[in-house]
């Protein structure tokens, strides 16, 4: 694990938890869509929340297919989870909504399962990988020289 | 009768979104590590990798359905349930699915962090 792929990990957080906030904000602002109104949809689209969010989920999109073509899926999950526990950090801090017991509990949760597997490995099924690397001599591997390559320059 | 179609809706948005993620994992995993790939040919490359593996559309079309199928669900039910029951559901039944399909090793500090932030969102809800 490098420091960007942490960043990208608090990438997926962030980015879920920022977009479909301002989706939501936006989507509050602007009422009801319904599929017979099809132009709703793109007043809704008009509004600069709804599109900053639309913007944001797609940042979240690709962070996310960034960290599952190194990690596991079942590392990604819960590793960006975090997100819920920010989302109720910001009702309570920035929206001063009440936070009940049962959320408290719920943050815990969260939280635990996070530490959880973060301690673990990130990448445990890798046949892919191991797929690939024959393609390279084995002696190149090691770091050795090719002795092909030796013998070219001596002729 | 409601109360059947909320939960035949949440079960179609957490099996639709476990069959995306495992398709969109899957893809991605044949793509390779990205970064690595990146720092040898460039970032169109990268999207190009991606965008020719069939997997990786199969993955969004699936995330689509589950999107469609959470809209009809939360004209349904509650939101407060829909929500966090699809969430949760979605993180045990992706545990399973990347065990069988993925061959990744879900061992038991990842089986507990599964559990955990499923009922932490079940909680957070509430």
């Amino acid at each position: 694990m490098t420091i960007s792929k942490y960043l990208v990990l608090a990438g997926v957080t962030v980015f879920a938890a920022a977009g479909d906030s301002m989706l939501s904000h936006g989507m509050k602002q602007t009422g009801n869509i319904s599929i017979h109104n099809l132009a709703s949809v793109f007043f809704a689209l008009s509004n600069p929340w709804v599109a900053l969010g639309i913007v944001l989920l797609l940042a979240f999109f690709a962070a996310y297919m960034n960290a599952l073509s190194w990690a596991d899926l079942t590392y990604v999950l819960p590793a960006t989870s975090l997100g819920y526990v920010l989302l109720a950090f910001v009702a309570k801090f920035a929206l001063h909504e009440q936070i009940s017991l049962s959320r408290w509990l719920g943050i815990a949760l969260i939280s635990g399962g996070v530490g959880f597997v973060a301690g673990g490995p990130a990448l445990t099924s890798h046949a892919h990988e191991t797929e690939k690397a024959p393609l390279l001599p084995k002696s190149r591997r090691n770091g050795a020289p090719i002795p092909d390559a030796t013998a070219g320059a001596e002729s | 009768m409601k109360h059947v179609y909320t939960w035949f809706g949440i079960l179609a948005v957490g099996l639709a979104s476990v069959v995306g993620d495992i398709l969109l994992a899957h893809a991605m995993k044949q793509v390779g590590d990205i970064h690595a790939l990146w720092k040898r040919s460039g970032l169109f490359r990268v999207i190009g990798r991606v965008l020719s593996t069939p997997s990786f559309f199969c993955g969004v079309a699936a995330m689509a359905v589950a999107f469609f199928s959470l809209l009809f669900s939360l004209s349904w039910g509650d939101v407060s349930l829909v929500g966090p029951a699809a969430a949760s559901l979605t993180f045990i039944g992706n545990a399973f699915a990347a065990k069988i399909f993925l061959h990744e090793k879900v061992d038991r500090r990842r089986w507990i962090a599964a559990v955990l932030v499923a009922g932490g969102v079940a909680l957070l809800a509430g």
